[in-house]
Parts: C-alpha cells; structure tokens; sequence
C-alpha cells in the first residue's frame, strides 16, 4: 500500500542534515581576501585567446597555428585558444580592418566579458599596412576598437608573438 | 563549331604567351555551353569582360573578351557553373552585369562607400549593408545552422548556411567576400615592381605562388626574360611552399578527426621547413623573396645546406605519417567516402590542383610551362577526404625529389633582368600547392599597371565544397572543409 508510507514520510524527519549556521560576516570578508590573493597566483599567469580575422590575408594566421605546434607549445605559458569570445581575455586580431568585417569584430567585442586586451597581431592590424586608403578597409584595429598591445611584422613570427603576450602575462600577474 | 573556333574567330589583341580574342556578344554567349574548354577564369576591367579557358587536349590557354559598353554581358554560368561566382564578382567590382546569371552580390556586402570600384565611373554610395538571401529550403524537419563569419577556430571569416534534416546536410551555401581589402583597386596604376607586395599578399600561404604568377605576367608583358639562376631559385620556393603548405593539410585533416599524432608530427618537420626558409631567405614563408625581373635575394651554400636537412628530416618523417594513416581504423573511417565529389560536378567544375588531381582530373599548370613532364603528374580516383590526403602526401615526396634535384644543380649567374619601362599584356599560371594561380596584367605605355587580376584557384573550389558536403553528416563538414581548403583571402580579393 502507498498511502501508510507517504503518511509515513510526511510525518518523520528528513535524511538531509541541516545546513550549517551562518557564518560569521568578518570570517567570509577574510576568505574572500585570500582567495583572491591565491588565485591571481594561481590562475592569472592563464589567459584564454580568441583570434579574430579582420581582413588578414591569412599569412598571420600560419604564424598563429604555428604558435601551437609542438615546438613552441604555447599552452605551456598558461596560454591557449578558446572558441567563443565570452570565453576570452584577449581578442588577437589579425588583418586589416576590412569594412565588411568590422561590425563582426564590434559584436565579438561586446561579447567578451571584461577585462579584456586587445592585441593588433601584424602590419596589416597596426595601421591598414600596405591596404591603407582602400575603399573596402578603415585602417588599423584601432579604428574599431582601443588597442592595448601591437606585435608588428608581416608576418610576425611565432616568437615574436610568444614575446609579446607574454609580456601581458607578465603585466597581468 | 568547336568553342576554339569560336575563340579564334575574334580579332585577336596581342597578349603573351596565349593570345586573346574579342568577341562580339553572340559569340561570347556561345561560350556557355559546355565544350572541351574548361573555365579557369572569368574578370573584367572597365567596360569589358575576360574570360580564360583551357584546352585540356592541347595543353593551352585561350583568352576570349567581349565589350560590356552598356554594362551588361551574357551570362556564361548558364552552362558553366563555375563561372557563377565570377560573375556575382564581376558585377560588384566591375558593374557588369552578367544577363541570365545570379543576381545575387558576392563581395559587396553593401559596406563600401562606393559602387563598382574598378569600373570606369565608380559611383558613391551611402553604405547600406545588406543581408545576403540564401536559397531557401523545403521539408520536413529541415532547420538551419548558420556559422560565422567568426569561426571557432585559428582561421580566416566566412559565412557558412547549412540547411540540415536530422544530421544529414541538405544544402549548404557560403557568404565570404569578409576579407575583401581592394587589393586590385590598390594595384593599380604602380609598376609591376611596387605592385608585387600585393600579389604576395593576395593569400599569405600562397605567397611564392601568386607572387611567381604575377612576376611572370609581367615579364610576359614586357618581353623580359630572367637569368638561369634566378629560375632555379624560383621553381625551389615554389616547391618548398608546395612541401610545408602541404605538411600543413596533411597534418590539419587528421586533426579535424581528433587523431592528433600526425598533425603533431607534422608540425614539427615542417617547423623546422619554415626556419630552414628563414636561413636561406630571410623569411619564414618567403614573401617578397622574388619580384617581376628576378629574385630578391640569392641562395647562399649555408642556405642550401639548412634546407637539406630539414628536407632530409620530413623525407624520414612521412612514411611514419602514412603508417599512422593507414593504420587506424578508427582514422580510415571518418575519411574514406566523405566529401566525395561525383564525376559529373568534377567536369561541369573542372577544379584545378590537389582537388582536381585527387577526383583524376589530369591538370597541372607545371604541364604548360614544361616544368612537370607528363608522365610524372600523380592522380588519385576516389574524390574523397582519403584521396586528397593522398594526393598531398604522394605531392609532399615529389616536391622533395624535385628540391633535390632543384638544390644539386643551381645554375651560376646573375639574379636579375632589370625590367623595362614598356607597355605589353601578359599572362601567367603557375601551380601553387592549391593549385592554378592565375595572373594577369596589361601595362600602359609607361609601364604601370592599367589592368590587373590575379585569380586564386579557389575560386572553382568553394562551390565543390557547397556540392560535396551534401547527404554527408554536419560533423564530417570541418573534415571535408579542410581537405578542400579553399583560400578565403584569395578569393575576397
């Protein structure tokens, strides 16, 4: 019979034990403090990437694939590529900044939770580089978007780029 | 009437090597029927249209142009397929419209201040972007899956539309033209000299090859002929970016099936390929290290002792990545009948390079020019992701026989033919790792640049991608994308 047994659970007490008194708020202020302290240790020497192609001619992006081969291994620096800017702290981008790319490059942006860096990776990302004063291209990165670090080169090699985001590593811990 | 006779009935305008002929409207529109000429290209130029084919039999190109006074062309994609996106291109960048073809813009998404940049009177424009309109699908259960133009991964923005029933794609069409930076726009009016930076920047990984095309149409333009030697070090770099262009792809395809080994082993030769490239010629991929006249720097002894070694070390490697291939069932199975192509597309598209040679299609620009003898030309049947991993692979260990052979004998001599300040129309095609790079150019009386293209031959690929992951499963497209791999800067112009 169901009923003497759902009467029963009414009635007797649950398996669950309590939860546990409130704990004092100057305890939970200090935790705070700590964690805080030991992750910025521990995790702020981490960024995620999310490259972005504004325009490139995809020479930026051989150099950037070739950043996670196993001889530069850039995961070892606590650096690596996610797929979705919300997933991001830095937004890497490479090319010029093409007009039919830029709202893309603006929604990625919005997407990314702060803080957040931008790199310009590339002549092309500094300034426009040799496609400055085209109809189909606003210039730089920085015609969009504040640009918080620039590794110039055309292509930059993989070690030049290592150098320069771990510099932001380095500023950031 | 054969479509040659067609072709040669026009006056003919002088262009070199292969000559081009204007046609009237009529006879250009007989061009749209399918014939023993494949498409390579179709352009323009202010108030005209080119078009260039190939007569696979004879191993030559043909030129055909017809005038567009009113802006309008006949439309060749009636019969030819792959003329198609030309066409959608032609109209944004030239505003000439193609009768009877998709009405469709392709570059132009509406962002540009101006109408019809190359055209003769470029109009301003409000920018106004518009959404592109796909081609609708009907039936039951079918639901879209758009992507892009940002992807998931380390590589270049395009739209992708998939229309999908369950996991099985129904259609799927691209948007791409994100990457348009109006390089021929920039072109021209320059010498072929100062407009070289941007025939080696039309895709970055096809560096040497766009680069060697363009210098070779305007050599061609102007009667220039380069010494031994700087031929020498030109066929080398062309075969070094075939070697780690394609170390790259082989590597990639197995990626995109989770088998991570080969791609790690792949990298890895054909990293120490690119610092090898930068001791020999003091750039990892080799841009700007040839221009129209020459060779930008020589091959020193110690430069050609660094490529030997990495040679040596990747002809060692791709035996291990071929048994690691072979040898995984689980690896064989995710590209052994994915993203076949059928013989029919394979005809109507003609596809030039590792996508052409791996459906049996016999093309290698390096036939033209006498730099690969015919029996020497591989070929694969099966038209699917494993035949072009194949084809790569078996492309991979001839580039370093010919390097070898290339290395052992480098003629002596100067490295340049200073080029000179005349008119002229030339034309070249070279076999990029891709495949047919295409370049073409006329000069005016000073020498600069009046008319100018440079055609990647992804062009012919992109729409096969569309064709070839029908009735496949959605997780098998990065597979069958990357086995393509379409350039998306090449053909953004």
């Amino acid at each position: 019979m169901l009923w003497p047994r759902l009467v029963r659970n009414l009635v007797s007490r649950p398996l669950t034990d309590p939860a546990p008194p409130p704990v004092a708020p100057e305890i939970i202020a200090e935790l705070r403090a700590r964690l805080e302290e030991a992750s910025q240790a521990r995790l702020g020497r981490s960024l995620a990437i999310r490259h972005m192609d504004s325009g490139s001619c995809n020479g930026c992006e051989l150099e950037i694939n070739a950043l996670q081969n196993v001889a530069h291994d850039l995961e070892r620096f606590g650096l690596r590529f996610v797929a979705s800017p919300r997933h991001a702290d830095i937004l890497l981008v490479t090319g010029p900044l093409s007009r039919n790319m830029a709202e893309a490059l603006l929604r990625a942006r919005a997407a990314t939770p702060e803080p957040v860096w931008v790199v310009a990776l590339g002549d092309c990302a500094v300034d426009g580089g040799i496609f400055k004063g085209s109809y189909a291209v606003l210039g730089g990165v920085d015609a969009a978007l504040p640009v918080d670090l620039v590794i110039p080169g055309c292509p930059p090699s993989p070690t030049q780029i290592l150098e320069g985001l771990v510099a932001l590593i380095e500023a950031n811990a | 009437m054969s479509a040659r006779a067609i072709i040669e009935s026009g006056r003919p305008v002088g262009c070199v090597p292969w000559p081009r002929y204007l046609l009237d409207a009529s006879r250009w529109a007989q061009l749209a029927s399918p014939s023993d000429l494949a498409l390579l290209g179709l352009w323009g130029e202010a108030g005209m249209a080119h078009a260039a084919f190939l007569d696979e039999a004879r191993m030559q190109v043909l030129l055909a142009s017809v005038a567009a006074p009113e802006g309008h062309i006949p439309a060749l994609s009636q019969g030819r397929p792959g003329a198609a996106l030309f066409e959608r291109m032609l109209r944004d960048l030239y505003a000439i419209e193609a009768e009877g073809g998709d009405p469709r813009g392709w570059l132009d998404h509406g962002r540009w201040p101006v109408l019809g940049p190359l055209s003769a009177h470029p109009t301003r424009h409000a920018p106004d972007p518009t959404p592109m309109e796909f081609l609708p699908v009907a039936g039951e259960g079918v639901h879209v899956i758009p992507v892009g133009p940002i992807h998931a991964g380390v590589i270049e923005p395009g739209h992708f539309r998939f229309h999908v029933q369950g996991e099985i794609i129904v259609r799927l069409e691209l948007r791409l033209g994100y990457t348009h930076k109006g390089l021929l726009t920039l072109m021209q009016g320059k010498s072929p000299r100062a407009a070289a930076r941007f025939a080696a920047r039309l895709s970055g990984d096809s560096t040497v090859a766009h680069g060697l095309a363009f210098a070779r149409a305007a050599e061609a333009a102007q009667g220039v002929e380069i010494p031994p030697r700087a031929a020498a070090i030109r066929a080398a770099m062309l075969e070094l970016e075939r070697l780690h262009n394609h170390l790259n792809d082989l590597g990639f395809i197995a990626n995109d099936a989770a088998f991570a080994v080969i791609h790690a082993r792949a990298g890895l030769v054909r990293e120490e390929l690119l610092r090898a490239q930068f001791a020999a010629f003091g750039h990892r991929l080799m841009m700007d290290g040839l221009q129209p006249g020459g060779v930008a720097q020589d091959l020193t002894p110690e430069g050609v002792a660094a490529l030997r070694v990495a040679l040596a070390a990747i002809e060692a490697e791709l035996p291990v990545l071929l048994g690691y291939y072979e040898s995984h069932a689980s690896l064989q199975d995710r590209v052994l009948g994915t993203g076949t192509m059928s013989a029919d597309l394979v005809a109507a598209f003609a596809p030039g390079g590792v996508v052409g040679r791996a459906a049996g299609r016999a093309f290698d620009a390096r036939l033209l020019t006498g730099e690969l003898a015919p029996e020497a030309l591989i070929l694969q049947s099966g038209a699917d992701v494993d035949a072009r991993w194949r084809q790569r692979y078996a492309e991979a260990l001839q580039s370093i026989a010919f390097l070898a052979a290339l290395l052992a004998r480098l003629p002596e001599g100067p490295l340049t033919t200073p080029m000179t300040q005349r008119g002229g129309e030339g034309i070249a095609l070279v076999e990029g790792f891709r495949g047919e790079c295409l370049a073409w150019m006329r000069l005016d009386d000073g020498g600069l640049i009046e008319a100018c293209f440079l055609r990647d031959p992804s062009w012919l690929h992109w729409p096969l991608l569309e064709a070839a992951v029908i009735g496949n499963i959605v997780a098998d497209f990065p597979l069958i994308n990357k086995s393509i791999n379409g350039s998306y800067s090449g053909v953004d112009l």
